[in-house]
């Protein structure tokens, strides 16, 4: 074995400090007033306006947005983490399984008009999803805010890739055992997929959480704001202002980045088989 | 090319077994041996996730091929067909070219050092073994931080009244006027791009690394003696798949994923600031109205991503089947 060298945990300290430190940062001047974050700049230990702050961001109306409150953020935040998350799983997971199991005409097509999704990320086709989303009068709609960004394959390319990877012999058995499709994907599958099922939730959870250029576009009523839409409008406010409310902006961002951040320490394993086995 | 005849009957007879396979829904190398045999049951399986892409990807999709090639009117009263005018207008402007250029340039910066960064960290983690558990966690948590969140914190780093890097510039006599000056900006673009991305190089690397065999890693210790040779001529090569699929993620991530924080940093005042060109296509669209140059640019990116992603898959399928 090797001898454990000091200048090895160095470079790790000092990496843990650089993508860290402006984490704890952000979090202790959260609890700072905005003033004295003005005056002494980021500070590295807790001040004393912690509660003010985070009861003001959470349930103050007319803030730095004009009629929404940060738990009313939250609560779409989660609404979209949550949503986005069953409806990949549920989505990718029945396509999935009728392009492994079945045999069926066009077949090779519809995989591949499915997996070109993979192609075109939404970004470049902003402009044009828009007209289609105001067309069909799904602006400022949870169903807006979610439906459109499940058009991706990447969950079905994943569950593809696991299908396949069941040994073919359980079909037979059920088949043997008068299965009909689809309990043998309820009975079968299903619980089959179970940690695969969870390491994806996980991911998408995230990847819902934190988007920011659709809700951007999709919702100008406030009611609708995420909390990374609000993040945006606390910028507006800023421009103009003597003292910009710092520690409000502090809050909001530890607000918005404590459940990702959460969920990936406490379920770090599986996080991790997400990743890397469904490689984005 | 002496044996072409040959070649040719060959794949002229799989031509036609494909396609008559095709039709008949068989692959050549089906997914499981044994499949059921229904004619709907697929369908109706099939249906939401078909009908998800048909409305949200591809009618968008085409939208924007069509209305690259219109000159849309600003106020609403219709549009004309202008041809290739959107494309050739976005290639020969200079402003269109130095977001290009920048893009490239952000790309090439951010993918080689939060690579070689991740690349670090992740050696490094996978030798020591007092607090190991740790530094993975604490590497690995920002990964979850969305990227306006870490561009709203990376510009309270950079701001002018209370900026710690603000400051420490200072201290070296340079004046950092980061939304003003152009190299300013981009700095800040950038160390806030690779600070996001450091952590899933890292997990990639990290699982890489911990893949190779100990009896591997027992012999390298043998044969070589340093630890440099022992980095270079047997865990890079090892690594070397990878890396090469976290360097086209990489680059996808510069490219697209960075659009928050730009937004942040930039806040659509774009006057002297550096932008990428999906940020470009955006403001083109939403804030100047011009709707054919914005999609022909979307469209010009299409192909690059294109590209891209090919090459992803065609890496993803060896990948899968080589473990």
């Amino acid at each position: 074995m090797q001898k454990i060298k000091p200048f090895d945990h160095l470079i790790l300290i000092l990496g843990v400090l650089f993508l860290c430190a402006p984490v704890v940062m952000a979090l202790m001047s959260s609890t700072h007033a905005a003033i004295d974050i003005h005056s002494n700049g980021l500070s590295l230990l807790p001040g004393g306006n912690g509660i003010e702050t985070y009861t003001k961001v959470l349930t103050h109306k007319g803030g730095f947005t004009g009629d929404v409150t940060g738990l009313l953020m939250l609560r779409n935040s989660l609404i979209m983490g949550l949503g986005f998350a069953v409806g990949k799983i549920a989505l990718s997971m029945m396509a999935a399984y009728a392009l492994v199991y079945f045999r069926f005409r066009f077949a090779t097509l519809l995989f591949w008009a499915i997996f070109a999704t993979l192609l075109l990320p939404l970004e470049v086709r902003i402009m044009p999803s828009y007209q289609v989303m105001s067309e069909l009068h799904l602006l400022n709609t949870y169903t807006g805010l979610i439906v459109p960004l499940l058009a991706s394959a990447t969950g079905t390319f994943f569950f593809r890739q696991f299908f396949r990877s069941v040994p073919d012999e359980l079909l037979e058995a059920a088949r043997i055992d008068g299965a009909g499709p689809v309990k043998f994907f309820i009975d079968v599958l299903v619980p089959l997929s179970k940690t695969m099922m969870a390491a994806i939730f996980i991911i998408m959870f995230i990847y819902g959480w934190n988007q920011y250029l659709w809700p951007l576009l999709m919702t100008t009523d406030e009611s609708f704001y995420t909390l990374m839409r609000g993040i945006k409008s606390i910028l507006q406010v800023w421009v103009g202002s003597q003292i910009p409310d710092y520690n409000e902006a502090f809050a909001l961002a530890v607000l918005a980045m404590v459940p990702p951040v959460a969920v990936v320490v406490i379920f770090q394993r599986m996080f991790i088989k997400g990743l890397t086995e469904s490689d984005k | 090319m002496t044996d072409t005849p040959l070649n040719m009957v060959e794949a002229d007879q799989t031509l036609v077994t494909r396609l008559r396979a095709w039709w008949s829904g068989e692959t050549a190398n089906p997914a499981k041996r044994v499949q059921f045999d229904r004619p709907l049951t697929p369908w109706l399986f099939l249906l939401p996730q078909l009908a998800v892409v048909v409305i949200f990807f591809y009618w968008p999709s085409v939208q924007a091929v069509t209305s690259s090639f219109y000159l849309e009117d600003p106020f609403g009263f219709g549009s004309t067909f202008v041809g290739m005018e959107n494309y050739t207008d976005a290639l020969n402007s200079s402003e269109y070219l130095g977001t290009a250029a920048f893009t490239a340039f952000f790309c090439v910066v951010v993918t080689t050092l939060a690579l070689s960064i991740g690349l670090l960290l992740a050696v490094k983690a996978d030798k020591v073994i007092r607090g190991a558990e740790s530094y993975k966690t604490l590497l690995i948590s920002v990964y979850a931080i969305a990227p306006p969140v870490a561009g709203l914190i990376g510009m309270m780093f950079f701001d002018m009244h209370m900026g710690p890097l603000k400051d420490l510039a200072a201290f070296f006599g340079y004046d950092l006027k980061v939304g003003i000056n152009y190299w300013d900006t981009a700095t800040a673009l950038i160390v806030i791009a690779v600070w996001k991305q450091i952590p899933y190089n890292f997990i990639f690397f990290l699982s890489g690394l911990q893949s190779v065999p100990v009896s591997v890693r027992e012999a390298a210790l043998i044969d070589a003696q340093s630890g440099w040779r022992r980095f270079w001529d047997i865990t890079l090569p090892l690594l070397a798949p990878t890396a090469f699929f976290l360097l086209v993620i990489n680059i996808t991530y510069t490219m697209f994923d960075t659009f928050p924080i730009i937004d942040v940093i930039v806040k659509d005042k774009p006057a002297n600031n550096p932008m990428t060109l999906v940020y470009k296509v955006y403001l083109d669209g939403f804030k100047g109205n011009d709707i054919g140059g914005s999609s022909a640019q979307s469209v010009i990116l299409m192909g690059v991503v294109a590209l891209l992603t090919v090459l992803q898959f065609r890496f993803l399928e060896r990948r899968v089947h080589y473990g």
